[in-house]
């Protein structure tokens, strides 16, 4: 895009008008500066906005974000019976959002005590919250972290985390390559591309089963190049909620080995998927436990209901301690010129709750009390559409996992669920189970119904 | 020990490539590969088999070389490290209290007191951030009645601090703006070329620094500035500059303001300081709202590190101001997407705190009497720190620049020899530019600080 720089021209009487208006703005302004400078005059001048030109006058409006979007036609839409099912952010049965309780014992404990400070973290981040995060997905037992493989960095939140790996592996990894699943996050594809990776994909969704191509997904990766990156959902597949079995996991993780492809995990739901943080790490830990190397991207939007803080931490294990040490050194270098160094508060409340047994354990109840709660979601839905008898299989909302439901409809069922029944959903047909309630489920099944059956 | 590539493919000697598989079984931190060559997983045409063989222990990070320590919060480390009673840190510009501690200001403890009591939520923000901060962010920097302000010609996005802020632009720079140079002062802060390099963002130095009067070079700035191909963006400070302290007076800055008009540059300005450099937020806006006045779309990169001591928060903002509204839209639009593949949306926590203060009209009251006494103390120190090296100096040397310069940091002129001086023999822990932070100094150490200033001035070269 070529940059337009404005030409000198002669005095216009809209620039007349510019400067009288400016030199008004000089005398009733309070800064001492110009008051000394009562004679000042401001000479019409060439640059852009004396012009009513702007020096971005080329700049094109960006689109609204597709997912954040669709929040913004929920909130213009009259309807007293509306639902918002687009953004995965938890919901309480009330349809409120849910700050943890032992979230805000921790605030408490931080805000109350007098002897924190607000100086800079170091560029890599908190150190205790570095450590237990790292316990958090790999196991405190980890053999990685014991023989100190790991370099743990706090990042911001899942996207930060994600970038921040993806500017390093551009940087120092012989191999700009990476392998997205089709479908996956929207912001996925963006992040690696700025980053300066390519990007492909392998298969991962299958309409027809609504669950994993796991053919699809082997043929893919075997075919990448030897060193490929692969993007792998540690679980709760975003959007699909499909995730590989254990004995799956086990195939892709022998098969990625076999040709040297390294995984780039994204854990955005350890803990919000099962219920068990230990169950939701286990493909993440079945890669580290071969002795292998990858990076996991951890975040706490979700788990720890800490989405506006921003929480996340970036895991690179390496082959040896020396390795880690180096490849920390070099992280830094893509964070300080990022921003600095990251965020406190989110990172304090963290490390207090994991770092206190009693907290932790309230932490693993009320993670375990939202898991438990979308869960009943996908079966209430999943009964009340059997009850109706809507055409079709629907077996899959019980099936898959996590906050998203990919319903397998498609966007003009999309659309007419919004017009008829004033239900946001993206496009993709992907609705959040976190927006569901008791009382709005039979709602949300009819208007499946009605598609299902009116719109094909 | 270093192996070349070229001695680990298939013409290397059996015996060779043995002992090599006899160092590997002691772990890999003994056997560094070269970097120039590329992947040590391709197999090559014969030997396959040995190569894939060493390949399986290697990292595939083992090319990564360890990065030198950051050259400002190296300087925390290393004064950390030492033992001596005497040590004082002058390194990294954070606010200290007389007895040298950090400093959480009371009107940031009130508003997250207030925070807490609210039971707010931490629901994502928005990508350009918290409404009400980004409101009070530009009314603060601009004034509140500015008509820029009002005829909403004021695209600001919420950042991640200063180093943020500014990389936010940077990126908007280098996509709208191709091949588009930023003039940055020499010196300035270390952090400014890291930004713009990861930016791709081409940079040139203006002169600033004159050792000679340790004093503003006003003539090269000028004439550099001129010099420099038209549009190109300029980065001034706002006040307080950092490293210097050296700002240039109100006629210079309409001196500066004519030649960035001529040339049809744009004014890019790093406001870290507001209200810390002089004690007063409007005087310490004055630059900006001077470029301001005359109309021109200017960049502005706002910190609350130093002025609220949100240091780990990590707030601040980048503002554009637009010669129309409409750009001003778009422009906010393009930051947005700058943003969100790289941390999706900006902390909360901050933003919360700087919206309450400043949004509140007792509150913001008390921050401003809260930062006159830190601003004051600052000047008391290097008031102390002027009058100990001008009683105990005997040379004759004008050491006024100390009171001259303005802000938390300042430039004594002492070279990288004598800096080392001032760490090694006598344990003050500074930058290598010669930079001291008087906001790490207590009017109790003034006088050892002129002992070592002296000692390393006249008795090291």
């Amino acid at each position: 895009m070529r940059p337009r720089f404005p030409l000198a021209t002669h005095v216009s009487p809209t620039d007349r008008r510019l400067s009288a208006l400016v030199r008004h703005l000089g005398d009733s302004s309070a800064s001492s500066m110009e008051s000394q400078n009562p004679n000042q005059t401001i000479s019409a001048s060439s640059t852009a906005a004396f012009n009513g030109d702007s020096v971005f006058g080329n700049i094109v409006r960006a689109p609204e974000d597709p997912i954040l979007g669709v929040t913004v036609a929920y909130n213009k839409d009259p309807s007293p019976t509306k639902l918002n099912l687009g953004v995965g952010a938890y919901r309480t049965e009330e349809g409120k959002p849910l700050v943890l309780n032992v979230v805000r014992r921790a605030e408490q404990l931080i805000v109350n005590d007098r002897s924190r400070v607000k100086e800079y973290l170091p560029i890599i981040g908190l150190t205790d919250f570095n450590k237990l995060s790292a316990k958090l997905i790999f196991g405190t037992d980890s053999p990685a972290i014991q023989e100190n493989r790991v370099t743990t960095v706090q990042c911001l939140s899942g996207t930060g985390s994600l970038r921040v790996g993806a500017e390093f592996l551009a940087r120092h990894y012989h191999q700009r390559l990476i392998y997205i699943p089709q479908p996956t996050w929207g912001n996925h594809p963006k992040i690696f591309t700025v980053a300066g990776l390519s990007v492909k994909t392998y298969r991962y969704y299958d309409p027809k089963t609504r669950g994993l191509n796991f053919q699809g997904l082997l043929e893919d990766l075997s075919s990448a190049p030897s060193g490929a990156i692969v993007l792998l959902h540690a679980c709760a597949h975003n959007p699909t909620g499909v995730d590989p079995t254990i004995e799956q996991w086990k195939q892709i993780r022998q098969l990625m080995r076999s040709k040297g492809l390294l995984p780039f995990f994204d854990s955005a739901y350890q803990g919000f998927a099962s219920g068990s943080l230990d169950a939701d790490a286990q493909p993440v830990r079945m890669f580290v436990a071969d002795g292998g190397e990858c990076l996991a991207a951890q975040s706490y939007a979700k788990n720890m209901g800490l989405y506006g803080e921003r929480v996340g931490a970036l895991s690179i294990v390496c082959k040896t301690e020396d390795v880690a040490s180096r490849v920390e050194s070099q992280l830094k270098l893509v964070i300080r010129p990022m921003y600095s160094s990251p965020p406190i508060h989110g990172a304090s409340i963290v490390a207090t709750i994991l770092k206190d047994k009693d907290m932790y354990n309230e932490w693993t109840v009320e993670l375990k009390a939202m898991a438990d709660r979308i869960i009943s979601m996908r079966q209430q839905l999943f009964d009340a559409l059997r009850a109706r008898g809507t055409p079709g299989d629907w077996s899959h909302i019980i099936k898959q996992i996590g906050m998203f439901t990919f319903t397998g409809l498609n966007t003009e069922q999309v659309a007419f669920m919004t017009k008829e029944y004033h239900i946001y959903m993206t496009s993709d047909g992907r609705i959040s189970m976190a927006g569901l309630s008791s009382r709005t489920v039979p709602l949300l099944a009819d208007a499946i119904h009605a598609a299902a059956t009116r719109v094909v | 020990m270093v192996i070349s590539l070229a001695s680990a493919s298939p013409s290397a000697s059996p015996a060779m490539l043995e002992n090599l598989k006899a160092q590997m079984k002691l772990g890999s931190s003994h056997v560094m590969f070269r970097k120039e060559k590329a992947n040590p997983f391709i197999k090559t045409q014969s030997s396959g088999r040995i190569t894939m063989a060493l390949a399986v222990n290697v990292s595939r990070f083992e090319g990564v070389t360890m990065a030198p320590p950051d050259p400002i919060l190296g300087v925390s480390e290393a004064f950390k490290a030492d033992t001596n009673d005497m040590k004082l840190n002058l390194g990294v510009g954070a606010y200290r209290t007389e007895e040298l501690q950090p400093y959480v200001l009371n009107v940031v403890k009130k508003a997250e007191n207030r925070m807490l009591e609210r039971r707010e939520n931490k629901e994502y923000l928005p990508i350009e951030g918290l409404a009400a901060f980004n409101k009070v962010t530009a009314e603060l920097l601009f004034g509140a009645d500015n008509p820029i302000i009002q005829q909403g010609r004021v695209a600001t996005v919420q950042g991640l601090s200063g180093t943020g802020s500014l990389r936010l632009a940077a990126v908007f720079i280098e996509r709208y703006f191709p091949g588009a140079k930023v003039l940055i002062s020499s010196p300035t802060w270390g952090n400014h070329k890291n930004i713009f390099n990861d930016s791709r963002v081409p940079w040139s130095e203006y002169r600033y620094y004159d050792p000679k009067t340790v004093g503003l070079d006003f003539d090269g700035l000028i004439s550099d500035i001129k010099a420099a191909p038209e549009g190109s963006f300029v980065l001034l400070h706002g006040c307080a500059h950092n490293p210097t302290g050296i700002d240039p007076t109100p006629e210079q800055w309409e001196k500066i303001a004519d030649i960035i008009q001529e040339r049809n540059h744009i004014p890019f300005f790093d406001v870290a300081y507001q209200g810390f450099a002089s004690g007063s937020l409007d005087a310490d806006a004055s630059s900006v709202r001077l470029f301001a006045a005359r109309g021109l779309e200017i960049l502005v990169a706002q910190s609350y590190s130093k002025n609220l001591g949100l240091y780990a928060e990590r707030i601040g903002a980048i503002n554009v101001v637009c010669s129309t509204s409409d750009a001003a839209a778009r422009v906010k639009s393009q930051l947005k997407r700058i943003a969100r593949p790289m941390y999706s949306n900006p902390p909360i926590h901050g933003a919360r705190i700087v919206a309450n203060v400043v949004g509140d009209p007792a509150l913001f009251n008390e921050w401003k009497e809260e930062m006159e006494l830190m601003a004051g103390r600052i000047k008391n120190v290097r008031q102390k720190l002027f009058d100990s090296l001008s009683a105990k100096d005997k040379s004759g040397k004008d050491w006024s620049f100390i009171l001259k310069q303005i802000g938390m940091f300042s430039f004594t002129g002492l070279n990288k020899t004598q800096t080392d001086n001032m760490t090694d023999k006598w344990h003050v822990y500074m930058t290598k530019d010669g930079r001291i932070s008087l906001a790490g100094l207590s009017l109790a150490k003034c006088e050892y600080l002129a002992d070592a200033i002296i000692d390393s001035f006249h008795n090291v070269s």
